[in-house]
């Protein structure tokens, strides 16, 4: 479905994750953001940055990954993020939420 | 003389030692099969020995009883696999050369990966189910609990058999009931999940159960530590879950052979293709059951399933034919649901569980996704199944490798 997004039409799904990253830009990223009432600083950023850059080289999400990513522990994951940080992340990232596999 | 050697001899390479014995030209191929142990555990009864439904002798066998004659066990630790040069060593020194590797060393409990799970509570009022050992703890502890809270909780995914500890709170529910003692028992689900389960349909299905059997359920929970002092367990947000007994899962891991040869992720599970098997970095070197990284469920029936497809495509490696890109991820568990019912879920790669019947459309006589008294006939029967025909790769009649889309209702 589509939903105007800091002005912007993007595609998202039932549960408001972008489904074409292309359409991502910081604007929309900072709604996203404020949605989850999240106010990002630069550190918020950084963490995005990580986990697009991980998305677009295929490589699969997961808390522990985060954690020895050496970009971020996941005690400050989850003070950026709280409560399911990861998640959360994703959306404002702009990525799909992370499947864990069964 | 050529050799193919299957190292573990559980679930997944028993069945290998099987299937490949029937269908390789004995005057050709040696087969060895490699196990530090000497009994096949069946992992699916660890369930039901802590509500005393099973007694140990249900669920262990030697494993010598399900290896063909012709095919060589060898009682051994491996030490390490060395790819580069098609050999394996043993803890005892040993090195055995092969031309086909075939690896399922399985996952197993890694306990240690969370600050204070093995602490002063461990096997006191902390206990887990996935192992023997834990089981059969577990039932001596139950058997005089006098109720409190009990935490039923998954540390990180992926596990084996990710419905377990869901199913595991169900028959708590109903052993506790038999025993007149439910109103004493404060049960919670504690899961790292948004839900009961990953799918949606049979998230839905499961979460409804829960709340019948008056389950709490705490989800998104990231476990940092457990607190042996104040008997909680805390998550990185900060968020605690007060217990009187924990029933956890602990981190499941490759085993460490896997590390040890430098062959695997970061939780020691093998690369591999998830639709030939075949791994991802060694062409000779083929990979099934729990060692594996494929986004598959990591279950029996599952192995089962990718044996039938792994004997063919090791046939036609040795042929020098392209693989068959065949492994859908097909999964087919049934899931206790206490009061002596269960459900039966059955997906793939793609699709997520759905309602509809099983193996028969229209028909069933199983339902899937519903509960009922037959499915629960089924899990029990597994067993029978498993150590009859399963390990010894007997195709299950109507049961095909790959999943049928008949008889399903799909949106
Ligand atoms: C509580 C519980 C309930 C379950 N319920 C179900 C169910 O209802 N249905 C279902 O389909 N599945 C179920 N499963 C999952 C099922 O048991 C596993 O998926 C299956 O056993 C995997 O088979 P495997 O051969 O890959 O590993 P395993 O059967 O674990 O075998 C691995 C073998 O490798 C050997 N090994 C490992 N490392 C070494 C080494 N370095 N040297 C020598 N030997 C080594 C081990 O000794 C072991 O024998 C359940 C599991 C658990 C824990």
């Amino acid at each position: 479905m589509e939903k105007i997004i800091a002005g912007i039409p993007v595609q998202v799904n039932e549960e408001g994750y972008l489904t074409d990253f292309s359409q991502w830009n910081q604007a929309v990223g900072t709604e996203l953001a404020q949605e989850a009432s999240i106010v990002m600083t630069p550190r918020h950023w950084e963490v995005i940055t990580y986990l697009q850059k991980e998305f677009k080289n295929d490589v699969p999400l997961s808390i522990r990954k985060i954690g020895k990513s050496g970009v971020v522990d996941i005690k400050e994951f989850y003070q950026l993020f709280p409560m399911a940080p990861l998640k959360t992340a994703s959306k404002i990232a702009g990525i799909p939420k992370p499947v864990s596999c069964i | 003389m050529k050799r193919i050697i299957i190292l573990g001899s559980g679930t997944a390479g028993t069945m290998m030692a099987n299937h490949l014995h029937h269908r390789l030209n004995s005057g050709e191929w040696e087969i060895d099969i490699i196990d530090e142990r000497k009994e096949h555990y069946y992992q699916p009864g660890y369930l039901f020995l802590p509500f005393d439904i099973y007694d140990p002798e249900d669920i262990v066998k030697p494993i010598k009883d399900f290896i063909p004659k012709g095919v060589n066990l060898i009682n051994e630790t491996i030490e390490r696999i060395v790819p580069q040069e098609n050999y394996v060593s043993m803890i005892s020194g040993d090195h055995l050369s092969y031309d086909i590797l075939i690896v399922a060393t399985g996952c197993k409990i890694a306990p240690e990966e969370t600050e204070g799970m093995q602490g002063a509570e461990w096997q006191k009022s902390v206990f887990d189910f996935y192992t023997f050992e834990g089981a059969l703890a577990l039932r001596n502890k139950l058997r005089d609990w006098e109720g409190g809270k009990m935490v039923v909780h998954i540390t990180e995914m992926p596990i084996k058999c990710p419905v377990a500890p869901l199913e595991f709170a169900f028959l708590a529910d109903s052993y506790f009931k038999h025993r007149n003692m439910r109103h004493q028992v404060e049960l919670t689900f504690v899961t790292p999940l948004s839900g009961a389960f990953t799918k949606p349909k049979a998230t839905a299905a499961l979460e409804h159960l829960l709340e019948e059997k008056h389950i709490k359920i705490e989800s998104d929970f990231a476990i940092e530590r457990i607190d042996n002092e104040q008997k909680t367990i805390v998550d990185y947000g900060g968020r605690t879950v007060p217990f009187d007994l924990l029933v956890t899962v602990p981190t499941n891991k490759g085993d460490e052979v896997i590390a040890r040869s430098g062959m695997g992720d970061d939780l020691n599970y093998v690369p591999t293709h998830k639709a030939t098997l075949q791994s991802k970095n060694w062409p000779n070197i083929f990979v099934l059951g729990d060692a594996s990284d494929i986004p598959a469920s990591k279950a029996g029936s599952v192995a089962h399933f990718e044996a039938e497809i792994l004997t063919d495509n090791i046939l036609h490696y040795i042929a020098g034919e392209p693989l068959k890109e065949e492994f859908d991820g097909h999964a087919n568990c049934f899931v206790e649901t206490g009061n002596g019912k269960a459900l039966l879920i059955d997906f793939n790669y793609t699709h997520e569980p759905v309602e509809g019947t099983f193996p028969f459309p229209g028909i069933g006589p199983l339902r899937l996704l519903k509960e009922s008294r037959i499915n629960h006939m089924g899990k029990l029967a597994f067993r029978w199944i498993y150590w009859n025909m399963l390990l010894k790769g007997t195709h299950i009649p109507f049961v095909s490798a790959t999943m049928s889309e008949s008889g399903k209702q799909f949106d």
